[in-house]
């Protein structure tokens, strides 16, 4: 496997403009002859589907939830950084490029960071002249607030749905192509795997989910926006679809995977309160803005938090980071959160939470002011634990949410798969160890809108593609590969669900590949996952069958898959043998603080498939560092 | 605590369907009503017996796909969609009758699954600002009054499940519709197509086979974002001022 990440020659604050020149180009009238397949209609896969179709190309984007505005870029809560320095508070595209690599724990790809910032702007435009209802101050203009990480006000927000609103905005763009006839639409259809021929990606073969037929589609080119792989922890943030098969199955063909156990575990998220519970839901990071953190100074303290006055609290976040506080970024929030839970001194059932408090802030701006703010978020919290907001702290603790790891691409979004692309969270690059709050939203807009559309381009310019069909033999082998699995699972027909083997998973990897590893656990989890598989592929039980709408088979489909992937996790998080962002490795920190080995990790970890029941193969791509120094990352 | 479901449940599009029913096994009053269904259908798949199709997926109330009528309401007693439901708002060994959202435009695909792409094709025909990638003016360029601004949010919450048109005895999606006509008809952004829109809109709305709207507002009460009738109000002007002033057409 060779990785050249072809990052364009110059100075960074250049490479961007001059490679969009150098790069080939399809003439408009040429475009029409080429076709583009999208998996996934997210942030990132409808920008792309609806843009490149805009250009010319004849695009076909498939999802597997009932329409492409289900996608879960829609529960994105907080906002979108744009490096507008509408504030006037020392904005720019250079210091959103270095708090993102800083932020990132300097695991991540200095040039595509940079071309981050850089688009940001136009993002924050185009969502604007699609009629995103974004928040707006007094006098008509854009609002902005804070978020973790930062020192500037720069993420733009509407409420707390913006993830929402800008998803919508893309649904909207990608309906106008799909009434338009310029994008085919196949909605509840799902990737189950990728065809290569003569190594380039030409095509899919899908499910309907409805009728059950596993169908093939053929293309010039593939793009995969298929979000990331949080729920190989059973329990996150994720909607219960979300999956790592599309970009599994693409590993398996040879698309190296990059990074998988930078895993990004979110500080505030309602605290888990039973063993039937089928999800976490998210509290915004947005809330840190006007929240405080903190635990009672005493041990099992079981006080209703009203009563427990200034003096006995600890606000934590406050003490350990005082120049960032409570907008401490993700990775160290959870941390601490975790530390003082364990130490005994979490509230609420069983001591897994802490304390935000809004007291303050509702006393200082008013109930008014805060609901604007956060309206919705209040109204879920509330709906959930039956607890007010308003009129006591929330209670939360931190919960897995986002996976920086993905499939490797290079300065095109290209992967060691020639013609496959990955966009938004499904690839690894821009976000290093640990991401940003408000800065996926950006990188699933900027991928699709900004970046896809121009690259896409210089792939089909300079690639010879012969002419293929869906009569190829290679999509007869892989239907067959798939219809194969299939009739394998309906099969078994042994005594545990589906469900019951993800919750197992979910549980191994929470334990021994969560929020703090060692080496101990991660290796214990390297004979557990193995062995859990195995009873899967003996004892899955999968009712019904495969022509018909089976939401069993559905998720035993899925669940198989993370089997294999909770895997390569484990091993990725076993040979890094440093903490950097959301890998902790307890073996290496410096009085709980992450502790970095940059003389021997500065690289991204990257996996090649070797084949079933084989090792698969780390290689590495080196990380140069020229703008942002190496630092220690500190926010005290 | 334990309850009894009636459930509907129906093979495919052609099955004719029909109600069965279920106990429960032990549920925390703290569950969810999905989580609730979860574990029916746990139970079912271990007895062996096809377990109940329903659709979901964010499970936080955002993404519009869990499509529940609960004891004749769709999304069920309280206000907020079937996921925000918690088995605390019933009674232990209630009788719960759990049905799909039923309309013309809503063909059934299984049990409680329905096919709501007639939705989907409605915004395909207006719902949309006619704007391609690239050449934006700056975010700023356009200030937008904060009023309206609140209004256009407001009005952009909806989340697609169509509560709306489940509960309205004609099966009208007109709540729907306002919503996003609504939502860019209140933006500067939105002005140049707010004509055509409307037209568009409505016009795919009746040949989806959604029925008329006659001012009950049972589409308000039901909804689970609290998406506003004042939003027809401005749908039925623009769609008079479109029918006077469009020459176009």
């Amino acid at each position: 496997m060779k990785l050249d990440a072809k990052i364009p020659a110059g100075p960074v604050e250049q490479k961007w403009q001059k490679h969009k020149f150098d790069m080939k180009l399809v003439n408009p009238a040429n475009k029409r002859k080429f076709s583009v397949i999208v998996v996934g209609s997210g942030l990132a896969g409808a920008s792309a589907a609806a843009t490149m179709s805009e250009l010319g190309y004849n695009v076909s984007c498939f999802c597997f939830q009932d329409s492409p505005r289900r996608a879960h870029s829609i529960a994105a809560q907080g906002g979108i950084n744009a490096a507008k320095n509408y504030q006037n508070d020392g904005d720019s595209v250079y210091r959103l490029f270095y708090d993102t690599v800083k932020g990132g724990d300097f695991r991540s790809r200095e040039a595509n960071v940079y071309r981050l910032a850089e688009i940001s702007t136009a993002i924050i435009d185009q969502c604007v002249a699609q009629g995103v209802p974004f928040a707006r101050e007094y006098g008509g203009k854009l609002d902005n607030r804070s978020f973790g990480g930062a020192q500037v006000s720069r993420t733009f927000y509407a409420a707390g749905q913006t993830g929402q609103q800008l998803l919508i905005g893309a649904y909207q763009a990608l309906s106008k192509q799909i009434g338009n006839g310029a994008v085919k639409m196949y909605p509840r259809t799902e990737m189950l795997d990728l065809v290569v021929i003569d190594g380039k990606a030409r095509g899919i073969v899908v499910r309907d989910l409805v009728t059950g037929e596993i169908k093939s589609y053929a293309a010039d080119a593939v793009v995969l926006a298929t979000g990331g792989y949080g729920n190989v922890f059973y329990l996150s943030t994720n909607a219960k679809g979300c999956n790592v098969t599309a970009t599994f199955r693409a590993y398996k063909k040879g698309a190296g995977f990059a990074n998988p156990c930078f895993t990004q575990i979110h500080p505030t998220c309602i605290p888990q309160k039973g063993e039937y519970q089928s999800k976490l839901t998210l509290m915004s990071e947005s809330l840190r803005n006007d929240g405080r953190v903190w635990v009672p100074k005493k041990k099992g303290d079981t006080r209703p938090p009203n009563q427990i006055p200034e003096e006995e609290r600890d606000y934590y976040l406050e003490r350990k980071y005082p120049s960032f506080g409570n907008l401490a970024p993700r990775d160290i929030a959870s941390r601490s959160a975790k530390e003082v839970c364990d130490a005994g001194y979490g509230v609420g059932e069983g001591g897994n939470g802490v304390y935000l408090d809004f007291a303050a802030s509702i006393k200082r701006l008013g109930k008014e002011v805060i609901e604007e703010r956060y309206g919705n978020l209040f109204a879920m919290y509330e709906k959930i634990t039956a607890d007010d907001p308003y009129k006591v702290p929330m209670r939360i603790y931190p919960a897995v949410h986002y996976t920086m790891g993905g499939l490797w691409v290079d300065y095109n979004l290209m992967s060691t798969i020639e013609g496959l692309h990955v966009l938004g969270e499904a690839n690894f690059s821009d976000h290093g160890a640990n991401r940003l709050g408000a800065s996926a939203l950006m990188q699933g807009l900027a991928d699709g809108y900004f970046v896809i559309p121009y690259t896409i381009g210089n792939y089909l310019a300079s690639s010879k593609l012969e002419k293929v069909t869906t009569e190829h033999p290679e999509f007869k082998k892989v239907e067959s590969d798939v219809k194969g699995r299939i009739n394998q699972l309906l099969k078994i027909n042994g005594q545990k669900s589906p469900e019951q083997f993800h919750r197992e998973l979910g549980k191994i990897m929470w334990e021994y590949c969560g929020m703090a590893r060692t080496k101990q656990g991660l290796e214990k989890a390297l004979q557990l996952i193995p062995a859990l598989r195995e009873e899967f592929w003996k004892n899955v039980k999968v009712l019904g069958n495969n022509e018909e709408f089976n939401q069993s088979l559905e998720k035993a489909g899925r669940v198989a898959d993370f089997l294999e992937f909770g895997e390569l996790m484990c091993r990725d998080a076993l040979i890094r043998e440093e903490s950097c962002g959301g890998h902790f490795r307890e073996e290496y920190q410096d009085e709980g603080e992450a502790k970095r080995d940059d003389a021997r990790f500065t690289h991204a970890a990257v996996w090649e498939y070797k084949g079933e029941n084989q090792a698969p193969v780390r290689h590495q791509e080196e990380l140069v560092f020229e703008n942002v120094k190496l630092a220690t990352r500190s926010y005290k | 605590m334990k309850f009894k479901l009636h459930v509907w449940r129906q093979k495919n599009a052609k099955d004719s369907g029909r109600m069965e029913t279920y106990d429960t096994p032990e549920i925390s009053s703290n569950a969810s009503f999905l989580e609730m269904l979860d574990l029916m259908n746990e139970d079912l798949t271990k007895k062996g017996q096809d377990p109940i199709a329903f659709d979901h997926d964010c499970r936080e109330g955002i993404c519009g796909t869990c499509s529940l009528v609960i004891d004749g309401k769709p999304h069920g007693p309280e206000k907020g969609t079937t996921c925000q439901l918690h088995m605390r708002a019933f009674k232990d060994g209630a009788s719960i009758h759990i049905e799909p959202f039923r309309a013309k435009a809503f063909p059934v695909i299984k049990d409680l699954a329905t096919n709501r792409t007639a939705l989907d094709r409605v915004i395909q025909k207006g719902g949309f600002v006619s704007v391609t990638t690239g050449g934006a003016p700056d975010g700023n360029a356009i200030p937008v009054a904060k009023r309206k601004a609140e209004k256009a949010f407001d009005a952009a919450q909806c989340i697609g499940c169509g509560a709306c048109v489940a509960t309205c005895k004609n099966a009208s999606a007109m709540l729907f519709v306002s919503a996003k006509v609504a939502h860019l008809g209140h933006l500067p952004q939105g002005q140049a197509e707010r004509l055509d829109r409307v037209m568009n809109m409505v016009s795919q709305m009746d040949a989806e086979g959604f029925g008329n709207c006659t001012n009950q507002f049972e589409c308000q009460a039901a909804c689970p974002k609290d998406i506003s009738v004042e939003n027809i109000a401005m749908l039925n002007r623009d769609f008079l001022a479109s029918s006077l002033k469009n020459e176009e057409k």
